[in-house]
C-alpha cells in the first residue's frame, strides 16, 4: 500500500462511488472538477479484513454428555418455563477439556455477594471458583518489572488480583489489539492449545504484525488527530483519506513515534499530496495559539487553558510562520514555511483566484491585509527555555528538535502513559491528555518505567504494546476485588468497557454476516463506502451511519481523549434491545442464519454460538437453559414447540449480554 | 473511574451546581469544592447516572440563579433543511418581475390585512393572526453545515467549541422539570447529521430520532415499536438475557455494569410501558388526520402535537425531502409548499384549538433562504441558490405574538431593509420564552468557559430580542 493520493484506489474504487445527479451549485461552474473528489476508500487497507465472517464450521468436536442438571429438560417449550435466575457465572464450561462439574447449581460466594466496598480478597475469603469463565486459576508470578511495580501498590490496599481465564484473554486481547472479535474457529483454537506457557505471548505477537492492527490503531489516532474533511475541520475529503493512509501505514511499518511525530511537525506541501501537512489543517482556530494549543494537547498531552498567556505566547512562535496557500486546484491548499508571511499578501494568490479566504476555511481575519508582515524572533519552549529563532531556519524544526530529544520531559511520558490508558481503560496520569505539576501520576515509578523502555527502544511503539500486552496486570481478571476507587487507579482489575461505536457495530456485522451503509452527505457528490468494510477502517470521521453517531463516535472536533463517549444512554439499548435494524440482522444475516440452520446438534450450535458471540464455550447451566428455552428436550432433540424465533432469540440475548457490550 | 465522566455527570445541572459554574468547573475546583473527596470517590456509583436523581451534591446547596418565567413548555422546531425560498412563499414581492418571480403569478392576501403569502399558502393564509413572520432574518452564511450550526446553536462556526443544537441545550435545561419517560429531545424522522447536536454536553443530549414513518400504517419507532416482536416475547426474551447474562450476574456491584443496567431499565419503560402510545397515531381521528395531510411531514405534525401532549420539551420536525432547489424549484416547490401548508397550519390550529398554543412554541425556518434572482442558465435552468443574506422564520404560541411581521427585506427581497434579525436574536427570544438564561453557563467536559448563547455579541451577530412580539 502507497501512501499515494493519485492513486488512492482508483479506478477500482470507481465501482463504489455514487455520486449524487446533481453536480453542486455552491461550486463555480467553470472550475475544473477536482478529479479525486468523492473518492472512497478501497479495501486496499483491509485485505486482511475483507475474508468472510466465520460460518461456523470448525472440526467437529465431541460433546460431553449433559451434565446432570441440564438432563431434566423438560418438554415445555415455551420461554416461559425458564429457571430462575441465578448467577450461572461460575460454573465450569462445557468443554471437552474440562469436564463438567458434577455440581453445576453451585452458588459462588461473589455473585451473591453484596456491593461491599470495604470487601478485599484475603486468605480467609474463598476466591472465586477456578473454574470460573471469567478467571484463570493459574496463581500470579509478578515477574515483570510493571507486575512488581503495580503490585507494590496494590499489596498495601490488601487486593490480590486473580488473572483473566483463555477465553477473556482470547477475546480481550483481539478487541485490544485490532478492535475486532475472534472467529469461534480462532477463540476455540487458542483456549484449546496446549501450550500455556507461551501462547498468550504468541497471540499478542501475531495481532501486533496484522493489518488489522494497523488500521485499528489508525481510527484512534484519526481521532486525536482530528481527521474529518468537513465542519468543523474541514481537512475535505482527499486530504482526509491521505492523511489517514499516512497513518495507518505509518503504524504499519511501525515507524518510530519520534519519527512520525516529526513528520507532522515538520512538514511542507500540498494537502493532496503530503499526507502530515493536514496536522496542520486539522483545527478549526489556526492562529499561532491555536496551533500551539494543538500541539501541546496532542504530543505533550497537556492542556494550555490551564498555562499562564505568556507561556502558550512563547511556544506559538513556533507556529507563526505557517503559511497556507490555495492553488488553481479545488480545495488545494500548500501549508509551508512562509518566513516573511507571503501567503498575508494582498493579490498574492494562485492563478484564478480572487482572494485567501475562497478556500472556505478559516483562515485569521487579517490574513488577507497588505504584507510581509513581521514575526516574532523571540520563543520561548514550554519548559521555560528562551530560544532566538533564526531566520534561515524554519521555527517548527527548532520546537521539533526540543520536543523529541531523549531529555524532553513531556513526550515520552505523554506518549507513553496514552498508550497505557488505551489499554488499562486509564492514564497513570489520568485524564491522559491533562498532564500538569497538580495533577501527579498515581504510581510515578510505573509511568517512569515505561518512558524509560519508550526512549531506550527509541520511540518503538510496538515494544512498549508488548511490553503491557504480556504483563499479567493487562490480564487481571475485569471482576474487581475491591470497588474502591484507588484500586481501580491503581490498576487492580481490567475495566469494564463498552466496546466503542465502531467495534461494535463491525462485531455484530461480523456475528451476523451482514454489512453497513457508510456516507458523508458532504461535500456532494456523495460520499459512499464499499458494503462490507468494517467501520473501523474509515479514515475520514465526516463518512458516518446513525449506528455510529448514537454509539459516541468521536466528533473528531477538539481531539481530547474524551471526545469519544463509551456511556451507556438508553437510546444505545433502544437500539440494540429492540431496532428493527438489529433484528433484521438477527433473522436475516447469512452467517448465524447458516449456522441455525445447520442441522447440527442444538448442543453443537448451542456451543457454537457461544464461541461465535462471546469467544467462549458456554457452562453447564448456560447450556440447560439455552435448551430450555429453544425447547430442546432430553437426548438432544428438539421438542414439538421448537421454532427459529427461539434459536433467534438465543442469539439476540447473547448480544445483548454485559458480556458482549462490555470490553472485560 | 474516569474523573472527566464524573465531571461531566456532575456538571449536567448547572443550576444545580449554581455559582460554582458560573466560572468554569476545573478539575482542582472540583477537588477544593469536595466533589471528589465526597461523591467523587465514592461517585463510581454515580457513573452514568443522573446526577440530578442522586440528590447528593455537596455543591448543590446554592440556590438557582432567577430564571425567566417559562411561557413556552414544549418547542416544535420545523426544520426545512436545504433553505427553503423566501420569496417564493412568506415574503413575496408581487413587483419584483418576471427574473424575481417566475411563473408565480398569485399572491395571497390573509386574514390579517397587509400581510400576504404566496399561493401555496392558502391554509396558512386564513390564519395569520395565529402566527408572526420575520422577514428580515439575516447571518449572511452560504454554507448547509455552517449556517445550520448558526442558525440551531447562534454561535459562530469556526470557534474552538463545537456548540450543542437548541435541543440539546433543552435536554440538559429541562433535565429536572420534565418527567416523562420519553427522551427530551426528539427527532421526527432521520437526523440531519450535519453536526453533531450534542456538542460537548454528551451522549445523553443527543436528540432521539423515530425513523419509521408516521404516514404509514403503523408508525414503527426505531426501538420502541417493534414491527418483528410482540410484547409476550419482549418480555420472554427479557427473562432469557437476564439469564445468560452472566458477567453481569458476576460483577453486578461494578459501577460500570450498574450504569448500563439503569440505562437498559429505562429503555424497557419506553419498550413496554405506556408512553409509546404517543407513537399511535391510530388513536386519532381519521379526520384529523386528514386534516394534518396523509403525507409524511403532516403526521410528523400530528405526532408531534401527540409529544407536545406527553410534555416532550423539544421536538424536531426535519422536513422530508429538501428545499435545496438549485435545479427543478418551482416544480419541487410546487409540489412541497402545499404539503407544509397543510401540516403547518393544521397543526397551528390544532394547538389552538386544544388551548396548547399559549404553552406550545413553534418555529419554522431552513438554514437561509434562496436566491430571489432566478438561475436560468444551465445547468440550473431555473434554479436558486443558497441566500443566507436574508430570509423568513415563521414563529407561532409560547409567548410569541401573531399576526405580526417583524422586519422587512428590500423590494427584491435580496438584503435585510429594516430590522435585522439575527439567530442569537431567534434562539435568545425562545429561550427566554422558554425560562432558559441566555447567559447560563453549560458544562464542558474539560472545564471551558462555555454558555448558552454568545456573550459578547459584536454588532451583525445581535440587534436584540424579538420584544415586539413577545
Amino acid at each position: 500500500m502507497k501512501p499515494d493520493p493519485l492513486s488512492s484506489g482508483r479506478p477500482e474504487a470507481r465501482s463504489c462511488i455514487a455520486v449524487s445527479g446533481e453536480s453542486h451549485p455552491a461550486r463555480i461552474p467553470h472550475r475544473p472538477f477536482f478529479p479525486i473528489r468523492g473518492i472512497v476508500i478501497a479495501g486496499c487497507l483491509l485485505t486482511g479484513l475483507s475474508q468472510a465472517a466465520d460460518t461456523g464450521k470448525p472440526a467437529p468436536t465431541p460433546e460431553p454428555k449433559p451434565a446432570p442438571a441440564s438432563a431434566k429438560s423438560n418438554a415445555t417449550p415455551a420461554p416461559k418455563a425458564l429457571p430462575p435466575a441465578k448467577p450461572a457465572a461460575l460454573s465450569a464450561p462445557v468443554d471437552k477439556a474440562k469436564p463438567a462439574p458434577a455440581k453445576p447449581a453451585s452458588v459462588p460466594p461473589k455473585a451473591e455477594t453484596k456491593p461491599a466496598p470495604a470487601k478485599v480478597a484475603t486468605a480467609a475469603t474463598p476466591r472465586p471458583s477456578p473454574a470460573s469463565p471469567f478467571e484463570s486459576p493459574a496463581a500470579l508470578k509478578t515477574e515483570s518489572r510493571i507486575d512488581q511495580l503495580v503490585m507494590a501498590r496494590l499489596k498495601p490496599l490488601g487486593v490480590r488480583p486473580a488473572l483473566c481465564s483463555d477465553a477473556v484473554f482470547v477475546r480481550r486481547v483481539y478487541l485490544d489489539v485490532t478492535g475486532t472479535l475472534p472467529t469461534a474457529a480462532e477463540a476455540k483454537a487458542f483456549i484449546d492449545d496446549p501450550d500455556t506457557a507461551t501462547k498468550r505471548t504468541r497471540l499478542v505477537d501475531r495481532l501486533l504484525a496484522s493489518d488489522e492492527f494497523a488500521v485499528y490503531w489508525g481510527m484512534k489516532w484519526g481521532d486525536l488527530l482530528r481527521i474529518k474533511a468537513e465542519f468543523p475541520i474541514n481537512l475535505w475529503p482527499n486530504a482526509a483519506q491521505l492523511y489517514h493512509r499516512w497513518v495507518v501505514s505509518s503504524l504499519k511499518e511501525n515507524k518510530p513515534c519520534d519519527e512520525f511525530v516529526r513528520e507532522m511537525l515538520i512538514s511542507s506541501g500540498s494537502n493532496f499530496r503530503v499526507g502530515p501537512v493536514n496536522f496542520y489543517r486539522a483545527m478549526p482556530d489556526r492562529s499561532p495559539e491555536g496551533i500551539a494549543s494543538v500541539v501541546a494537547l496532542t504530543f505533550m498531552g497537556t492542556r494550555t487553558e490551564s498555562w499562564p498567556k505568556e507561556k502558550l505566547a512563547g511556544m506559538s512562535a513556533f507556529f507563526a510562520q505557517i503559511g497556507y496557500k490555495p492553488t488553481s486546484e479545488w480545495k488545494e491548499e500548500y501549508v509551508f514555511w512562509d518566513p516573511i508571511g507571503t501567503h498575508t499578501i494582498a493579490g498574492n494568490v494562485a492563478p484564478g483566484r480572487a482572494k485567501v479566504e475562497e478556500i472556505g476555511t478559516t483562515l485569521a481575519a487579517d490574513v488577507a491585509v497588505a504584507g510581509p508582515k513581521a514575526f516574532p524572533m523571540a520563543a520561548v519552549f514550554p519548559d521555560g527555555k528562551a530560544v532566538k529563532l533564526s531566520p534561515d531556519r524554519d521555527p517548527r524544526e527548532v520546537f521539533a528538535d526540543w520536543l523529541l530529544a531523549p531529555g524532553n520531559p513531556w513526550f515520552a511520558r505523554s506518549l507513553s502513559n496514552r498508550v497505557w490508558s488505551w489499554f488499562l481503560g486509564r492514564g497513570i496520569v489520568h485524564e491522559p491528555d491533562d498532564l500538569r505539576p497538580d495533577n501527579p501520576p498515581s504510581n510515578p515509578e510505573l509511568l517512569a518505567y515505561l518512558e524509560k523502555e519508550f526512549v531506550a527502544s527509541k520511540y518503538n511503539l510496538r515494544h512498549l504494546y508488548r511490553l503491557i500486552l504480556n504483563s499479567e496486570t493487562y490480564q487481571f481478571s475485569s471482576l474487581a476485588k475491591s470497588t474502591k476507587p484507588e484500586v481501580a487507579a491503581q490498576f487492580g482489575s481490567y475495566p469494564l468497557r463498552r466496546l466503542e461505536a465502531e467495534v461494535l457495530i463491525d462485531a455484530i456485522n461480523r456475528i451476523t454476516g451482514t454489512s453497513e451503509l457508510y456516507t458523508s452527505p458532504i461535500p456532494e457528490p456523495f460520499t459512499y463506502i464499499p458494503q462490507g468494510q468494517p467501520s473501523v477502517a474509515i479514515g475520514d470521521g465526516s463518512i458516518t451511519s446513525p449506528f455510529l453517531a448514537l454509539f459516541g463516535r468521536s466528533a473528531r472536533a477538539t481531539g481530547t481523549e474524551d471526545e469519544r463517549s463509551n456511556q451507556v444512554v438508553a437510546a444505545q439499548w433502544l437500539h440494540l434491545l429492540n431496532s428493527s435494524q438489529i433484528q433484521e440482522k438477527l433473522d436475516r444475516g447469512p452467517a448465524l442464519k447458516a449456522l441455525l440452520q445447520s442441522k447440527r446438534p442444538p448442543r453443537e450450535m448451542i456451543t457454537e454460538l457461544y464461541l461465535t458471540i462471546l469467544s467462549r464455550h458456554p457452562t453447564a447451566e448456560e447450556m440447560a437453559r439455552a435448551k430450555t428455552y429453544c425447547g430442546i428436550g432430553a437426548g438432544d432433540k428438539p421438542g414439538k414447540g421448537t421454532r427459529a424465533e427461539h434459536w433467534s432469540d438465543l442469539g439476540w440475548a447473547l448480544l445483548n449480554s454485559s458480556e458482549f457490550l462490555f470490553r472485560h | 473511574m474516569n474523573p472527566q465522566d464524573l465531571l461531566r455527570h456532575l456538571a449536567t445541572d448547572p443550576n444545580q451546581l449554581g455559582l460554582r459554574l458560573s466560572r468554569p468547573i476545573d478539575r482542582r475546583g472540583a477537588i477544593q469544592a469536595g466533589l471528589f473527596g465526597t461523591i467523587g470517590m465514592a461517585g463510581s456509583t454515580l457513573f452514568g447516572e443522573d446526577y440530578a436523581k442522586t440528590g447528593a451534591a455537596p455543591a448543590a446547596r446554592k440556590p438557582a440563579a432567577p430564571r425567566p418565567a417559562a411561557k413556552a413548555r414544549s418547542v416544535i422546531q420545523i426544520f426545512l433543511w436545504g433553505g427553503m425560498s423566501h420569496s417564493d412563499t412568506w415574503d413575496p414581492k408581487p413587483d419584483a418581475g418576471y427574473d424575481y418571480n417566475g411563473p408565480l403569478k398569485k399572491f395571497l392576501s390573509t386574514n390579517v390585512p397587509g400581510i400576504q403569502l404566496s399561493e401555496w399558502f392558502p391554509n396558512l393564509a386564513k390564519q395569520a393572526d395565529k402566527y408572526s413572520l420575520i422577514r428580515s432574518m439575516t447571518h449572511g452564511n452560504n454554507g448547509h453545515e455552517t449556517a445550520a450550526y448558526l442558525v440551531q446553536t447562534a454561535h459562530a462556526p469556526g470557534e474552538r467549541l463545537a456548540y450543542p443544537s437548541v435541543g440539546a441545550v433543552f435536554a440538559l435545561m429541562k433535565e429536572k422539570e420534565y418527567k416523562g419517560s420519553l427522551p427530551p429531545y426528539i427527532v421526527l424522522t432521520k437526523p440531519q447529521g450535519r453536526f453533531s447536536e450534542e456538542g460537548f454536553l454528551g451522549a445523553k443530549r443527543k436528540p432521539f430520532a423515530t425513523g419509521g414513518d408516521p404516514n404509514a400504517s403503523r408508525f414503527e419507532v426505531e426501538g420502541i415499536v417493534s414491527r418483528h416482536v410482540n410484547d409476550a416475547r419482549q418480555a420472554a426474551r427479557r427473562d432469557l438475557a437476564s439469564n445468560l447474562d452472566s458477567l453481569r450476574q458476576a460483577a453486578g456491584d461494578d459501577p460500570v455494569i450498574r450504569a448500563s443496567e439503569a440505562a437498559r431499565t429505562e429503555a424497557y419503560e419506553m419498550i413496554l410501558g405506556k408512553g409509546r402510545e404517543v407513537f399511535d397515531l391510530s388513536r386519532e381521528k381519521p379526520e384529523l388526520r386528514d386534516r394534518y395531510g396523509r403525507h409524511t411531514f403532516g403526521q410528523d405534525c400530528l405526532a408531534a402535537r401527540r409529544m407536545v401532549e406527553a410534555g416532550v420539551p423539544y421536538i424536531v420536525v426535519n422536513y422530508p425531502g429538501g428545499w435545496d432547489t438549485h435545479s427543478n424549484h418551482f416544480q419541487t416547490m410546487g409540489k412541497q409548499a402545499p404539503e407544509l401548508d397543510q401540516g403547518l397550519a393544521a397543526l397551528l390550529a390544532d394547538l389552538h384549538d386544544r388551548g396548547l398554543l399559549d404553552s406550545t412554541l413553534v418555529w419554522c425556518c431552513g438554514e437561509f433562504g434562496r436566491g430571489p434572482k432566478i438561475d436560468w442558465q444551465p445547468p440550473w435552468n431555473g434554479g436558486r441558490n443558497h441566500h443566507g443574506k436574508v430570509f423568513s422564520v415563521l414563529v407561532a404560541g409560547g409567548g410569541f405574538k401573531g399576526g405580526t411581521v417583524v422586519g422587512a427585506s428590500d423590494a427584491k427581497a435580496e438584503e435585510v431593509a429594516e430590522r435585522p434579525v439575527y439567530p442569537a436574536d431567534l434562539l435568545g427570544s425562545i429561550y427566554q420564552l422558554a425560562g432558559i438564561e441566555a447567559k447560563a453557563p453549560l458544562p464542558h467536559p474539560m472545564g471551558l468557559e462555555a454558555h448558552v448563547l454568545p456573550q459578547d455579541a459584536k454588532p451583525g451577530e445581535a440587534a436584540g430580542l424579538l420584544t415586539e412580539i413577545m
